[in-house]
């Protein structure tokens, strides 16, 4: 199984080179991986039908106990046929379509790559190595999506699709790390046994709010549904593949798959079942108000998962076997559409319904395609479609739920909407006026004719023999979602009963809206205004500010002043030693103490703080240098006072230097300036006060609580038998810590290079003379 | 006598600070030197002020007699005042430099990189 879902990712990069070797035939020769790999799952079926989940497990990341396990049963099963079928036919197609578009084996690579992914989402049993497969969809649809990406409205659509989806997958990772804390293991096959567990436990609701959110953002449930039409930027065989069998039918998978750990409780019905009603309602009336062939498409594509969404919330026997039933029937006729749409674009140049008509005769395989599979979305019989409507209804009749009459008005509702959205697809661009067009357009080749062909010749095939998988692997699939075992057979005629009447009713209500199309658009153009208070408006409005956000933040932070970095920074170490005294109040041991003061000493001090108080005054240049000599000096007295004849020595020399180096360098600048405004220099003096004050105390309670005594004592006990030295400062420096000397001198040597480079060194074209540093 | 020391150290910190946040590139050399010097003073007071008691050994013994101030603060404090030095000649050769293309001694007109 490792194996199956690898071999996208591994092929993925040879994909271009097989390009270049067979230009003309990429797509098909492409297409013989998916087709394979269809093949090794059709060969499973029996066994995973009838004897149960195969199950593969290796070691991954022992440690972290992350093993690299798959599951396949009926609802894996289900999945993986729909995505390699479907991706062998999408090849096949995107190949012709994007004949001479010179991207194409990216195309190609990123397909490949999300085929992958999708196949380890719906295989993986390890709730981490799902998650993993779950961002790679979102990465390569993301690029999927924003393939023609010189385009810029492409590239904000990508965008928008994957800060949703990423953002729900940050939700869904929470969530997953919940579930696998509160069910006890992280293995989906063994997490489906302990719903009861899982669903009394008390962050049960968290962990369900949490993934249902990645649900729902994958498969643009209401408010997130709006990123999905946008995607259709994407290529016309990208689209057809993202809204059939796979990305937004990820989500579908999870809630399904999770439905036995998680389902069954009052929560979960109310959040599926009531997001799903809202979605189903809200696309099938957004598709019908669209005029865009792929925007009405799309949003049909939104009721759907609305659909699936709230039959799983419903979570009965019936509602689960419509479920799947309803997703097989949507991949069938959504790809075949998809494709259709793409051919009349790719034939005669037109994108929009409005510019449609008459096409029959022309087109004569892609109408009655197009028809098929129009049939099947409307519910028609004899199509598959008819059957997963039929179910659907049944499902939210026979619901015992208080609410079930509210699911089944707006099931009702969809299916009348979705009739006439159905009639639109499936006879405005064929039959009527013919739309005037510069040439006259021909049938597609049969690359791109196959796919739709077969999807819609299989809608057909399934609803007049549903029993080719009735009890096998629809029964196998809803088995898994519901968590225990149902054989239900299916037949297109039930006889005369509640469920086909309404079925009528819809199909009658929906062929007069659409024969009122335009003035049903007309009548509800007030919605629009109504989109101004819509989620994607709130979308564009937490984009731009958080864009605004970083702004001033970058703003305030980043303001080229050196002043205001110095203060941020001060303050916020003042503010940081404040809390944590506060938290610690006994941290603090301050035991001032002035009693131990010699005369002399004291005198140093005062010229010190005198000499200190001098430099910061003094308006004069060299007053004050002066006063800074002063204080160096002060210093070094107060070291030779308190036992540091080395640091003494030092001081004094290096500060001679200091003081001869700054009057011969800054004797050349002008005097001081008068730059700031006295509030600021309040200001200014405020924060110094405040942080040598903060430093004061510090170094008070440092003095007030020694717990070690000096790490010393090796230095001095071993200065004179291990370094043969009795100035013990000195021994450190070149004997015990000598690499460290070692590095000051690498410092003075970088500071001396720098300066030489600086005073005597200048670029081309400064003709300034240099100058001497001792003038 | 080191209670006073932290009142002298905690001076030298703002004066320094007050320094450092003038517009005036000499100002802010200034303030360096003051902070080096704060910061020397501040571990020399931490490691516990002793007087009269060298870190030498004396030539007739191995040991030193009796309590030794700590020779790894004075150590460390030797270190930072030669860094310190090599720091400040090189800031105040920047500064001369950067006052030779910006003619002026105000920060706030480098705030560009262009200049």
């Amino acid at each position: 199984m490792l194996t199956g879902i690898l071999s996208g990712f591994l092929l993925a990069p040879l994909a271009p080179a097989l390009h270049r070797l067979f230009p003309r035939y990429s797509g098909w020769l492409l297409a013989l991986l998916p087709a394979g790999l269809t093949l090794y799952f059709l060969q499973q079926w029996l066994p995973v039908t009838q004897q149960g989940p195969l199950l593969s497990h290796i070691d991954w990341v022992p440690a972290l106990a992350m093993p690299l396990s798959f599951m396949l049963d009926g609802l894996s099963l289900l999945f993986a046929l729909m995505i390699c079928a479907i991706g062998a036919l999408i090849f096949i197609y995107a190949g012709r379509y994007l004949e001479d578009h010179r991207d194409l084996p990216r195309l190609y690579v990123l397909l490949l790559c999300f085929m992958a992914s999708m196949l380890g989402v719906v295989l993986s049993d390890n709730l981490i190595v799902l998650f993993v497969f779950w961002e790679l969809t979102s990465i390569t649809s993301y690029l999927l999506i924003g393939f023609n990406h010189e385009d810029a409205n492409a590239r904000a659509k990508a965008l928008q699709g994957l800060i949703v989806t990423v953002g729900g997958g940050l939700a869904l990772m929470t969530g997953f790390i919940l579930l696998g804390q509160i069910g006890g293991s992280y293995e989906l096959s063994v997490l489906i046994t302990r719903g009861d567990t899982i669903t009394a436990h008390p962050l049960y609701g968290l962990t369900l709010v949490l993934i249902v959110l990645g649900a729902f953002t994958k498969s643009a449930q209401f408010p997130f549904h709006f990123w999905l039409p946008n995607a259709m930027a994407a290529p016309t065989p990208v689209s057809a593949y993202l809204h059939s069998a796979t990305m937004v039918k990820a989500g579908i998978y999870l809630l399904a798959r999770l439905h036995p750990a998680m389902g069954g409780t009052e929560l979960w019905l109310l959040l599926l079942g009531g997001a799903g009603a809202i979605t189903m309602v809200l696309g099938v009336f957004l598709s019908l108000r669209a005029t865009g062939i792929k925007r009405m498409l799309a949003y049909s594509t939104v009721m759907a998962l609305g659909t699936l969404t709230m039959l799983i919330g419903l979570g009965t026997r019936t509602a689960l076997l419509a479920a799947m039933s309803y997703l097989l029937a949507h991949s069938l006729y959504k790809g075949a559409l998809f494709m259709v749409a793409g051919i009349i674009d790719h034939q005669t140049g037109r994108k929009d319904f409005l510019d449609t008509g008459g096409w029959a005769r022309y087109l004569p395989v892609t109408s009655a395609c197009a028809g098929l599979a129009a049939m099947s979305l409307a519910g028609v019989m004899p199509l598959f479609g008819f059957i997963a409507k039929e179910q659907l209804l049944e499902a939210g009749l026979n619901h015992g739920h208080a609410l079930a009459p509210l699911f089944s008005a707006a099931i009702v509702v969809a299916a009348t909407l979705g009739v006439a959205v159905a009639a639109v697809i499936g006879i405005r661009p064929w039959f009527g006026k013919p739309a005037a067009l510069t040439h006259t357009p021909s049938e597609a080749p049969p690359a791109m004719l196959l796919g739709p062909a077969l999807l819609a010749g299989l809608g057909l095939l399934l609803g007049l023999i549903p029993g080719l998988i009735d009890r096998s692997l629809l029964s196998a699939a809803a088995s898994a979602s519901l968590g225990e075992r149902v054989t239900q057979p299916l037949a297109l005629w039930h006889g005369i009963n509640t469920a086909l009447l309404i079925s009528l009713g819809a199909v009658l209500v929906g062929l007069v809206l659409f024969r009122y199309w335009q003035g049903f658009r007309h009548a509800t153009r007030w919605t629009d205004t109504l989109a101004r208070f819509g989620p994607e408006q709130a979308y564009h409005r937490l984009m731009d500010g958080l864009v605004a956000l970083s702004n001033s933040q970058t703003r305030l932070l980043q303001s080229g002043y050196l002043r205001y970095y110095l203060i941020s920074t001060l303050l916020t170490l003042v503010a940081l030693v404040i809390a944590a005294l506060w938290l610690n109040p006994d941290a603090l041991k301050l035991r001032p103490d002035f009693t131990d003061i010699q005369l002399h000493e004291a005198v140093i001090a005062a010229v010190l703080v005198i000499a200190t108080l001098a430099a910061v005054t003094l308006q004069s240049r060299l007053g004050a240098v002066a006063s800074l000599g002063a204080v160096g000096f002060s210093i070094a007295l107060l070291y030779v006072l308190f036992s540091a004849p080395d640091l003494s020595i030092t001081q004094v020399l290096v500060e001679t230097l200091t003081v001869i180096m700054l009057v011969l360098v800054l004797f050349r600048l002008p005097g001081f300036l008068r730059l700031t405004r006295t509030r600021t220099r309040l200001a200014d003096a405020l924060v110094g006060i405040t942080v040598g004050g903060m430093i004061t105390v510090l170094l008070l309670s440092v003095l007030g609580s020694r717990y070690h005594g000096s790490i010393a004592h090796y230095f001095i006990t071993e200065s004179v038998p291990a370094g043969y030295g009795r100035n013990i400062v000195n021994v450190i420096l070149v004997d015990f810590r000598a690499l460290d000397t070692l590095g000051e001198l690498f410092v003075l040597a970088l500071a001396a290079t720098g300066v030489y480079a600086m005073l005597k060194l200048r670029s081309k074209g400064d003709t300034t003379e240099p100058e001497e540093t001792h003038d | 006598m080191t209670s006073l020391m932290a009142l002298v150290v905690g001076v030298l910190y703002a004066a320094a600070i007050y320094m450092m946040l003038r517009r005036s590139i000499v100002k802010l050399v200034i303030g360096l030197v003051l902070l080096s010097n704060a910061a020397n003073l501040l571990i020399f007071t931490a490691a516990g002020l002793r007087r009269d008691a060298p870190p030498l050994v004396p030539d007739d013994a191995q040991v030193p007699a009796g309590l030794v101030a700590d020779p790894l603060a004075q150590a460390l404090i030797l270190t930072a005042i030669v860094i310190g030095f090599g720091v400040l000649a090189f800031a105040v050769v920047l500064i001369r430099r950067a006052y030779e293309v910006v003619e002026a001694d105000d920060m706030h007109q480098m705030r560009d990189t262009d200049t």
